[in-house]
C-alpha cells in the first residue's frame, strides 16, 4: 500500500511538475523578476499614495520613470509556451494566457498606458499621483484576476 | 401487518414528516418587512459593503459593475453555479419581487417561489444583517439598469440538485450567531458587522467541511479556493502578520504591504470595498485583528 501510494505520488508529481527546461526556467525567472521590479518602484508611488511615506516629487518621479521604462521591455521571449502553472510548479502563470494571447497583451498595453500617464503626473503632487497610481495597480489587479493563479 | 411493519411504518411516517417539517423553506415573519421602508441613498453603501456586483455583474471584460446580469460560473464539487440575473428587469431579474420577497431570498435564502437557494449565495451571511438594511439595499437595486439577460440553470449533481436538501444543509450549517464574540470595541463590532453580516468574508476565507458547512472554529484561517485552484489565504494566525493599517490600505487601494496587487476574486471585492469610508475600512481592519485574538 505504502509503495503503491509512493509510486502513484511519484507519478502525479512527474505528470504535473515535471522539471522544467532550463531555458523555460530562465524565462520564468526573468519575468518574475521583472515583476518584482515594478514592485520595487510601485512600492515608492503605493507608499505615497498610501501615506506610508511623505511626498516627495523627485522620487516619485524617478520611481514612475523606472516603471515606464520596465514596462517598455520586450516581452516576446518571457512567455514561451508551456511555461504555466499546470506544467511548472515554480510559476503561478495560468494555462489562460495562452488561450487568450490577445487579451493578455491588450491587459499588457493597460498597464504601459497607465504607468505612461502616472509618469506624466508623478512629480505633479500627491493629489495628482494618488489615481494615477490607482489606475497603475488596477491595470495590475485586471491581469491578475485573469491570469494569475491564487498563491 | 405484523406489529414490526406497523412500527416501521409509523416511524418512516413521523420521520419523513418531521424530515419534510425541518427542511422545508422557513420565510422572514410577514411583520418584519411591513414596518420598514427602504432608503435607496442609503442602499448604496450596503450595496458596495455587501459585494453583491462581485459576483452578480456581466462576465464581459468591460462589463458596468451596476447592470447585475449575472451568468458568472462557480465550479465547485458541488457543480457548477451559474450567478443568475438580479437586475430589476421584471422578465429575467427581479423586477417582480416585493420587499418581503426580497428579504427572503438575501436572509433566509428562499425564493419568491418558496424554494430554497443553494449557500452559494452568501444568504448565511446577510442573514445577520440589520433588516433595515436589506431593505434600503432593495430600494437601490431597483434604481439600476434593468437587463434582459436569461439566468442560467446550475448544473449539479445528485443529490445535491434536489433543492429541498438545501433545507438539511441549513438545519445543520445556518447560524445567525456572530463568529468573533465577547467584549468588543465601538470599532470593533461596527467592523464585526460589515464583515460578518456585508462584506461576507468568511465565505471565502473560511474551510468548509465535506457538505460546504463553514468550520466555524477555523474562522478567516484560509481555505481552498472554492471554485479553482489555489488556496484563499489566512487572514488571522501567525502566517499573517499585517497591520491594520496594511488591512485598511489594502482594501481602499488593492496594493498589499509588499506592494503587490490583489487578484483573483480579492479584485473584485476591492473595487466594491474600496469605494467605502476609510472609517468604514479602518472598522473591519479592527476586527480582522480582533479575530485572530479569539
Amino acid at each position: 500500500m505504502g509503495f503503491y501510494k509512493t509510486l502513484y505520488g511519484a507519478a502525479l508529481v512527474a505528470a504535473f511538475a515535471a522539471p522544467a527546461l532550463a531555458q523555460d526556467m530562465n524565462a520564468i525567472e526573468a519575468r518574475q523578476g521583472q515583476f518584482k521590479l515594478y514592485g520595487h518602484n510601485i512600492a515608492v508611488l503605493g507608499g505615497m499614495a498610501q501615506g506610508r511615506m511623505d511626498y516627495d516629487a523627485e522620487m516619485a518621479q524617478t520611481a514612475a520613470d523606472n516603471l515606464f521604462h520596465l514596462t517598455r521591455h520586450d516581452q516576446s521571449r518571457l512567455w514561451p509556451e508551456g511555461t504555466d502553472s499546470s506544467m511548472v510548479m515554480e510559476t503561478r502563470a495560468k494555462a489562460e494566457i495562452w488561450e487568450n494571447l490577445d487579451d493578455f497583451t491588450a491587459k499588457f498595453v493597460a498597464l504601459q498606458e497607465a504607468s505612461a500617464a502616472l509618469q506624466g503626473v508623478a512629480g505633479d503632487g500627491l493629489d495628482a499621483l494618488r489615481p494615477a497610481v490607482g489606475a497603475v495597480g488596477a491595470s495590475c489587479g485586471a491581469c491578475h484576476e485573469d491570469y494569475r493563479e491564487e498563491s | 401487518m405484523n406489529r414490526l411493519g406497523r412500527v416501521v411504518l409509523a416511524l418512516a411516517i413521523v420521520g419523513g414528516t418531521l424530515g419534510w417539517y425541518v427542511t422545508r423553506p422557513v420565510t422572514l415573519p410577514e411583520t418584519v418587512s411591513e414596518r420598514l421602508t427602504g432608503d435607496a441613498q442609503a442602499g448604496e453603501r450596503i450595496f458596495l459593503a455587501a459585494g453583491c456586483a462581485s459576483c452578480h455583474m456581466g462576465t464581459e471584460d468591460d462589463a458596468d459593475p451596476l447592470v447585475l446580469s449575472g451568468g458568472a460560473q462557480f465550479e465547485t464539487h458541488f457543480g457548477t453555479f451559474y450567478a443568475p440575473n438580479i437586475s430589476p428587469d421584471r422578465d429575467h431579474g427581479i423586477g417582480g419581487w416585493t420587499q418581503a420577497d426580497f428579504l427572503d431570498a438575501v436572509m433566509r435564502g428562499v425564493s419568491p417561489q418558496g424554494q430554497h437557494y443553494y449557500p452559494a449565495f452568501p444568504y448565511t451571511s446577510y442573514a445577520k444583517a440589520d433588516p433595515q438594511d436589506m431593505a434600503d439595499l432593495y430600494e437601490y437595486m431597483m434604481t439600476l439598469p434593468a437587463d434582459a439577460t436569461p439566468s442560467r440553470d446550475h448544473d449539479l449533481g445528485f443529490p445535491f440538485n434536489i433543492r429541498r436538501s438545501v433545507g438539511v444543509w441549513k438545519a445543520l450549517f445556518m447560524t445567525r450567531d456572530w463568529a468573533v464574540t465577547g467584549d468588543l470595541t465601538a470599532e470593533e463590532t461596527q467592523g464585526r458587522y460589515l464583515a460578518e453580516a456585508l462584506a461576507h468574508c468568511a465565505e471565502c476565507h473560511t474551510p468548509r467541511n465535506a457538505l460546504g458547512g463553514m468550520d466555524r472554529a477555523r474562522w478567516l484561517e484560509g481555505a481552498p479556493n472554492p471554485s479553482g485552484s489555489g488556496r484563499i489565504p489566512a487572514i488571522v494566525g501567525d502566517d499573517f502578520s499585517w497591520t491594520a493599517f496594511d488591512i485598511s490600505a489594502y482594501l481602499e487601494t488593492g496594493f498589499t504591504p509588499s506592494f503587490d496587487v490583489a487578484g483573483g476574486s480579492m479584485s473584485k471585492v476591492i473595487a466594491n470595498l474600496g469605494q467605502l469610508d476609510k472609517a468604514e475600512l479602518d472598522a473591519i481592519a479592527a476586527y480582522i485583528l480582533r479575530a485572530a485574538d479569539e
